[in-house]
Parts: structure tokens; sequence; C-alpha cells
């Protein structure tokens, strides 16, 4: 089914735009994830990036909200591109991303409650997430959808990157757990490891992100900003 | 009953930090903190923005899209699913409206705000503010004191880590480390700060 719609789009594509080469395509998808990360290289989309990281389990949701939206709002915007004035052009990207936005909200409150309550407002928030404007407004309204398609579940995947690992990291060492199961027992029911309950409040996101950036900086020399 | 306001402000001002409690706003934040002056500049821009789009929203949504707030127009289903669409429309029409009046008639202050002032149309601390004040019930007076209060405490922030990152000049960085790297390492430092703040009960 996937392979007809896309087969669809690009022969609609074909005539407009010259096609995806394999080689742009996978360009397109990873360099976001490594080289040109949303969070630690263009700084976007830090907001809310860091309240959900508490756990992996709301880490992971986050994650597929924010890439089911991006690229479906890449698409949309990409698709009417050359039928909007560019007066009024942010004015519908923010109602397109808005309702796309109270699609995911609503999906992850019927089949998920309980993580929607933990998420609370952050789901909502991804309306106002700089990612989804900035690759809107910075790709989107430039390329064709394929492309946009391809860019947004790019930089879905490394905003993804840095927030499951956080999470990862967080949940690890602040309850000792990964995805709710016990991986290193707790002092508290007779194991060894004491739980590092900063990990649990907001200061420790930020250092884990400033040690994310430090690694991927010293091992991308070409990254580091001069000021 | 003034008690209950004043612990209200205080708690939306420190303890629940809309920056660094709630990650809120922060691609601003980070963004627009290099100098003191454009700091103070935004962080009045949000806390009169904030001051004035709660209230509204909480206007909007008691009146509006609460479940059987239509009801004597025969309207009795409940709206709150358009609630993020609405809010995010009354903030962008608020900013446009407050841009317009400020360039009309205090031109001055339209001229240090003006650049600000479209950029907080996206600032998630806006948005945030009206999100938590629907999720946590509040009325009317509460909500103008959770604007201000909340408003307030951001531009406390943005203020504080631009006064810290101008003084990181004179010191050595690790190269890897400098800019954004560093930058998070200060505002993770002011959070656990901030954290003092917790116990206090007014």
């Amino acid at each position: 089914m996937a392979e007809v719609i896309e087969r669809e789009e690009r022969a609609i594509e074909a005539p407009s735009s010259p096609p995806l080469t394999a080689k742009e395509a996978k360009s397109l998808l990873f360099t976001p994830v490594f080289d040109d990360n949303p969070i630690g290289r263009q700084v976007l989309g830090v907001c809310s990036a860091l309240a959900v990281t508490t756990k992996l389990e709301t880490s992971v949701v986050m994650s597929l909200a924010v890439i089911f939206v991006l690229a479906l709002s890449n698409v949309s915007v990409s698709a009417i591109r050359n039928h909007i004035p560019s007066s009024v052009r942010i004015l519908v990207q923010m109602t397109i991303i808005a309702a796309l936005v109270i699609i995911a909200d609503q999906f992850i409150q019927a089949f998920a409650y309980s993580i929607s309550k933990q998420l609370s407002i952050f789901v909502g928030l991804i309306i106002t997430n700089c990612i989804i404007m900035g690759r809107a407004e910075g790709f989107a309204s430039k390329n064709p959808p394929m492309h946009s398609l391809l860019d947004g579940v790019g930089n879905g995947l490394g905003y993804s990157t840095i927030l499951i690992a956080v999470g990862f990291f967080r949940e690890l060492l602040g309850s000792g757990k990964i995805l709710g199961v016990d991986v290193l027992h707790l002092v508290t029911e007779g194991g060894w490891y004491t739980p590092n309950g900063l990990m649990l409040l907001s200061p420790s996101a930020f250092f884990l992100i400033g040690f994310f950036i430090w690694i991927v900086r010293a091992w991308k020399p070409e990254q580091v900003e001069e000021d | 009953m003034l008690e209950h306001y004043i612990s209200l402000f205080v708690k939306a001002v420190f303890v629940e930090n809309m920056a660094l409690a709630f990650f809120l706003g922060m691609c601003t934040y980070l963004a627009v903190s290099k100098q003191v002056t454009t700091a103070v500049g935004l962080g009045i821009a949000v806390i009169v923005v904030q001051t004035i789009t709660v209230p509204i929203n909480n206007l909007i949504f008691n009146h509006v899209l609460t479940e059987g707030a239509l009801a004597w127009a025969g309207f009795d289903g409940d709206l709150t699913f358009l609630g993020l669409v609405t809010y995010i429309g009354v903030i962008a029409a608020m900013i446009q409206i407050l841009e317009m009046v400020l360039d009309k008639y205090v031109p001055s202050l339209y001229n240090a705000l003006g650049i600000f002032l479209p950029l907080i149309t996206v600032n998630c601390a806006i948005l945030g503010g009206s999100l938590l004040m629907v999720e946590r019930d509040f009325n009317f007076p509460e909500s103008v004191v959770f604007g201000l209060g909340s408003g307030a405490g951001w531009a406390l922030a943005i203020v504080g880590l631009a006064g810290v990152r101008e003084k990181m000049k004179y010191s050595n960085v690790p190269p890897a480390l400098r800019g954004l790297g560093i930058t998070f390492m200060t505002v993770g430092l002011m959070a656990m700060a901030f954290m003092l703040f917790s116990g206090i009960q007014l």
C-alpha cells in the first residue's frame, strides 16, 4: 500500500522536479541525525525535548508524535507551497501544524491515556516546537513533497536520537529501570544501586544534553563554535 | 485571599519557573541570551504578552470551549479539542494587535521591543502558560496572577543567564564545549540553584 502511494507521489512529482536519487534520499534522511542535528546544531526544538525525558517510554511516544507531525506538516506545506501568498504563509503553516498536533494529541489520549497524562501539556507544545516551524519555513516551502517528507523524517529522527538517549540515561540512573523493567537493583529493594535522584529532576537534562553536544563536537570538530 | 495570590505568584516566579523547571521557551532562551540588554527587552515583552494572553485564553476556555458553556445558544457539546488551535490563534492575534498599538502610541517602546514580538508567537512559554492554566483549572483572577508571575519568572531566568554568559567571555572553555554546550551546563547549574526555592510555602 505504502509503495503504491509513494509511486503515485513520485509520478505526480516527475514532470516538475528532478527525480530523487537514492544518494540524495539517504543524505536528506541521515544528515540531520549527526551532522546537522536539530537540537545539537540548529538549536531547534529544545523546548519540549527536555521535560518529557524522565522516562524512556514517554521519550519514545513523544519522538513518534514529533516524527509524525514533522513529516506530514512538511509534506502538506510543500504540496501547497506554490499556491500560498507569502504574506499569509506563516498563518497557514501554523494552522496545518496545529491540526496535525490535535490529531496526534487525540490519538495518544485515546490509545495511551496514562502516557498522555505524563506528557501533559508537552504534546500540545509540539505546535510551538521550533523544529516544525523551522523545517516548514526553511525547507518544505522551497522543496518538492518527496524531499520534504524525507527531510521531515530525518529531522524527526535527529530529534528522537537525542530524546531517546537522554531518556535512557535519566531512567537508568534515576530509577534503575529501562522501560519500567528493573536493570540496576535498588538499595531500597535489597540490591546494590543507590538511585541518583538528580536524574529525575530538571537540571540533569541540561547536563546530559550539554555532555552529548560535547561528545559530538569532540568527535566532529568542524561543528565547534568560535566566539 | 491575598495570601493565596501572593503564594501563587511566588510559586510561578521561583518554584515552577517556566524556563528552568518546565523547560519552556528554550529556543529563544538559548538564542537571545548573549547580551543583558537584549535579554531585558525580550523579558519585558514576554511578561506583557503572557499577562494579556493567559487571562484571555482563560475567558475563552471557560465561556466558549468548555462543556456546556454554549448551552444558552442551544449547543451543549464539548469543544475543548479545539483548544490548541484557538490558543495559538489568540496568541498570534494578540501579539499582532500589541505590535500595532505600540507602534501607534508608544513608538519608543515599539522600537525597543519590536523585533522580539514576532519571535514570541512561537515561544513555548506563552502557549505553555495557557495550557498549564487550563490543566490547573485557574479562575480569572488566578490566571492574571499566574500570567504575570510566569512571565516574570521567565524574564528573570533569561536576564540571569545573559549576565552569566557575558562573564563567560573571560573564561577558558574547552573548545568542543564552547557556545551551546557550556550554555546548557550553565542553565543546568542555574536550574539547580532555582530548585532551592522548592520548599518555600507562604
